[in-house]
């Protein structure tokens, strides 16, 4: 910036985004059950409506680089007639858009095969879990409040280690989300909430051996966001691979950090979700009252927990959220379900549908996934397994983790664990097995549950038998 | 949108005495239909449009949206991002001239225009095509999708360029089941053009491709895990530039040291018989258009040559403030996204090798027919990338098939390390690029290559 930096104005809050989370949200669910009670005789009709607003601020070298606010809005129609579903969706609440929406998926309805399996969710009876997900920090703090936090990030990040030379990005975001989704089956459900974060990557080195470490910090209000600790993370993550060299393959011990046992956990979930498993498209198909890992292991998704990220009190198809246990003592005991996935598989649903937005129908998916924690902690699980590879991040999971197959093999650079403790660092090598192994190879589950943005709790967890590729 | 209404929204963005400002319009209208199971499940069309406006000053930008087209929506969208770039000084009138921007490819028949009917039987021929490739073939997924997506970009240096991008695509995904488990394959057919795509490509042997690599897969051995020469078949495996060096190419990460391409332009980079050229220009292919998304035209760029750096890649913010031109790679996901330098069709020339010497000359490593997804930190230089279709070589030939592994190298090293180039070239499959959380579709291509070594990451002993 050519002028010395001068405390940037406050954003002008947009009409509609300012007031509590829960009177707008119910501001949209009017709007839902207006354009719901459209609906013809004999046509199931569903409407989600959602807004949200938005704060990006990215800092670099003590400035600014860019402060990017924004407020979205949209429907999504689904609907019903025949046995034959349709959807269209629209960026906007405009009435006429609407009303245009609401035609054009009466229209892609009639193009759909028909399927008795088809239709809406209907209220199940369960009352929803008292959750408070919104801080109206987010919308409140005046807007110089985050850029100081992002700028305050990248000072640490810059100030900590001598042998810190970059900030590839440094990061503050927020954002306000309001839901609602109503239908002619009789769902009325609204949801609100917010969430805000601090995230850096720290360059580490000089050109030849350089290193990369991120760091965040994620809460539901601003005063939850810590700096501090944000910068120490991503500066020892990054200082503490230098000098790292390709280790020799081998089979060994593999300790996950808990973010990537979080990455893991977000893989084992899709072969969980009860549309993969009816359509035979998981691993888990079939195998349910079967051991199918390790018989410590336990795995719950449970968005009444308000820490997790995902915490919801109303699922996408507006039933109320609830605990469902997955694997418990090593065995499956079942899967998520929407309501369609649920009736194709002669059962109901678990509350699990989950959407990308107004521009996607509703499907399953886990929202708050965690294992039952151990005894130990990260040194503690270091210190049992004696040698193997402390796996510090992955990368290439979207190519290299199958749900469907089972085969698992990505990119990972850490550390040696040698004598229970951290040893020499390692870069490019995989790590690979099948996620049907690996689960029956979880050694030790950490104790260090750390809720991260995403749908997945971390922890520390070991796993033995794993191949590492290298030199 | 009126050019008057785009001037003095200019005006107003730069009344608090901004270096630059610019309005970007989307209107975008899209239809997807999906076939699972044996059944169309569903049909779904979608809009969204509005507006972003960008503020200048200095090294700092601010950025509103609206999807409120009015005058009234995009002068409140002015008054925030320029909130942020608020140097105090005076404003200035803008005057904008419309550009004629050359059309890449003339869209003979526009997607809106034709019957959903005409596109759901496309993917009953596709499930039936893939269903009878193989009894083991347990479930098909196929899916049709066309977008139309027409931008409007003024700035204050008095530019308004407009474009209308229409694309296809055709994807189908197949699981097969056998005594080893499960397998999965995939193929996809995506173009920049309308539903003319059909006319040249057969939905049915995108079945039946998705349909062979599950196939395959089922009898294949777990790859091999260490060191291996590698050979990637014509348009198999252009991600392996994508990754290796394109994105450590592009000068926000020059810009920020974050790449081990800084300060190289020049110097030998990569193996002589490397020559990487970024083309938005490419006809049809998926990753071009005729401007970008801060207007300015598609061009082809040469970044290696011969094994020499010679280029990074520009958006025009950086190119501005470098006092050059933008090299057209400035690109956003829509009009809710600042526009970053980002890649459109990269690909390797062709070379003189044979292939199937290539082959031939490999006693021992790994043949890949089709690579899947990407990924890499431009800092570290080191990325990976999985197979979706690859086979062991033995003596000198293509022998069994090997599951799904990633492969593990570092750019530079990667570069520098292949020893042949083919003179085979074809465009490979279409692509999705992520950067920071914004999605742009792109192409990559390549002649048959190999590589003296690379790190897979398979189970099986070495």
């Amino acid at each position: 910036m050519a002028e010395p930096a001068t405390e940037p104005a406050a954003m002008p809050q947009k009409p509609g985004s300012a007031g509590s989370g829960a009177e707008a949200a119910g501001e949209l669910l009017e709007l839902a059950t207006r354009v719901a009670s459209q609906a013809r005789h004999g046509e199931p009709l569903e409407v989600y409506v959602s807004r949200g607003t938005e704060v990006d601020v990215r800092a670099y070298e003590g400035e600014i680089e860019w402060l990017s606010s924004a407020t979205s809005a949209g429907v999504g129609v689904r609907l019903v007639t025949g046995g034959r579903q349709g959807f269209a969706y629209a960026g906007s609440l405009e009435e006429a858009v609407v009303a245009e929406t609401l035609a054009e998926a009466r229209d892609n309805a009639t193009f759909a095969t028909a399927d008795e399996h088809v239709g809406l969710a209907e209220p199940d009876g369960v009352a929803p879990a008292s959750l408070d997900l919104w801080d109206e920090s987010v919308l409140s703090v005046p807007t110089a409040t985050k850029v100081a936090l992002a700028l305050e990030l990248e000072r640490r990040v810059r100030g900590v280690d001598h042998r810190v030379r970059q900030v590839a990005y440094c990061d503050y975001g927020d954002m306000a989300f309001e839901s609602a989704v109503a239908s002619s089956t009789g769902i009325a459900a609204c949801a609100s909430r917010t969430m805000c974060s601090l995230s850096v990557m720290a360059i580490a080195g000089e050109a030849a051996d350089s290193q990369t470490g991120t760091g965040i910090s994620a809460g539901r209000g601003v005063a939850s966001l810590d700096p501090g600790r944000a910068a120490l993370d991503a500066v020892e993550r990054a200082t503490r691979l230098l000098e790292a060299t390709k280790a020799k393959s081998a089979r060994l011990v593999v300790v996950l950090d808990p973010r990537v046992t979080s990455t893991l956990l977000a893989i084992v979930s899709s072969a969980l979700s009860g549309e993969a498993v009816t359509k035979g498209r998981s691993f888990f198909a079939g195998r349910v009252g079967e051991e199918v890992a390790a018989g410590a292991l336990a795995l719950v998704d449970d968005p009444t927990d308000a820490r997790a990220f995902g915490a919801s009190r109303y699922d996408a198809e507006g039933l109320a959220c609830r605990r469902n246990v997955l694997i418990e003592g090593g065995v499956l005991r079942g899967f998520v379900f929407d309501s369609v996935a649920a009736r194709r598989a002669s059962t109901s649903s678990t509350a699990s549908a989950v959407r990308g937005g107004y521009a996607s129908t509703p499907v399953a998916g886990c929202r708050a996934l965690s294992l039952s924690p151990g005894a130990l902690d990260a040194r503690g699980i270091m210190a049992e397994v004696g040698e193997g590879l402390y796996v510090q991040s992955v990368t290439g999971v979207h190519s290299g983790a199958n749900p469907v197959s089972g085969d698992f093999s990505v990119g990972a650079e850490g550390l040696m664990v040698r004598g229970g403790e951290l040893a020499e660092p390692v870069r490019e090598v995989t790590i690979a097995s099948t996620l049907q192994k690996m689960l029956q190879s979880v050694l030790h589950i950490g104790c260090d549950v750390e809720w991260l943005p995403g749908l997945a709790a971390g922890q520390s967890v070991a796993i033995g038998n794993m191949a590492l590729g290298g030199a | 949108m009126e050019a008057l209404v785009v001037e003095r929204v200019l005006g107003a963005a730069l009344a608090h005495g901004a270096d630059f400002a610019e309005v970007f319009a989307e209107d975008r209208r899209s239809t997807s239909a999906v076939l699972d199971d044996g059944r169309v499940e569903e049909l779904s069309s979608g809009r969204g449009r509005g507006a972003g406006v960008q503020v200048v000053v200095g090294e700092t930008t601010g950025y509103a949206h609206t999807a409120e087209l009015s005058e009234e929506g995009l002068l409140a969208a002015a008054e925030a991002a320029s909130a942020v770039a608020h140097r105090g000084g005076k404003g200035r009138a803008v005057v904008v001239e419309p550009s004629e921007v050359r059309r890449r490819s003339e869209v003979a028949v526009l997607p809106e225009s034709v019957e959903k009917a005409r596109k759901i039987e496309l993917l009953l021929r596709a499930n039936e095509s893939a269903r009878s490739s193989g009894s083991a073939i347990s479930q098909v997924s196929a899916a049709y999708g066309d977008g139309r997506r027409r931008i409007l970009v003024a700035n204050s240096d008095g530019l308004l360029a407009a474009d209308d991008q229409v694309r296809s695509r055709f994807v189908v995904s197949c699981v097969a089941v056998g005594d080893t488990g499960m397998q999965s394959g995939f193929e996809s057919a995506a173009f920049t053009v309308g539903f003319e795509l059909f006319d040249v490509v057969d939905v049915e042997d995108v079945a039946t491709t998705a349909a062979r690599r599950a196939l395959v897969k089922l009898s294949a051995r777990p790859a091999p895990s260490g060191e291996v020469p590698l050979v990637l078949a014509r348009g198999g495996g252009g991600i392996l530039f994508h990754e290796a060096c394109g994105h450590g190419l592009e000068a926000d990460h020059i810009e920020k040291d974050a790449s081990v391409f800084v300060g190289r332009v020049g110097e030998q980079v990569a193996s002589p018989l490397v020559t990487l050229v970024d083309d938005g220009t490419m006809g049809p292919e998926w990753g071009s258009f005729a401007i970008d998304d801060e207007g300015h035209e598609a061009k082809r760029n040469v970044l290696i040559e011969n094994g020499v750096l010679t280029d990074y890649m520009w958006d025009f913010q950086r190119a501005r403030r470098r006092g050059r031109l933008s090299s057209g790679n400035g690109r956003r996901q829509s009009y809710r996204h600042l526009p970053m330098v980002r890649m459109t069709n990269t690909f390797l020339v062709n070379g003189g090798s044979d292939p199937d010497e290539m082959v031939a000359q490999t006693p021992r490593g790994v043949y890949v027919a089709k690579l899947g997804g990407g990924q890499v930190n431009t800092a570290t230089g080191d990325f990976v990338f999985g197979t979706a279709e690859a086979y062991l070589i033995e003596d000198g030939h293509v022998t069994e098939p090997l599951r799904d592994a990633n492969l593990i190298g570092n750019g530079p090293e990667v570069l520098r390390r292949i020893d042949a180039v083919g003179n085979d070239f074809a465009m490979c499959g279409p692509g999705t690029c992520g950067k920071d959380g914004q999605n742009v579709p792109v192409g990559t291509g390549q002649p048959t290559l190999r590589v003296t070594a690379m790190t897979i990451g398979g189970t099986a002993g070495g």
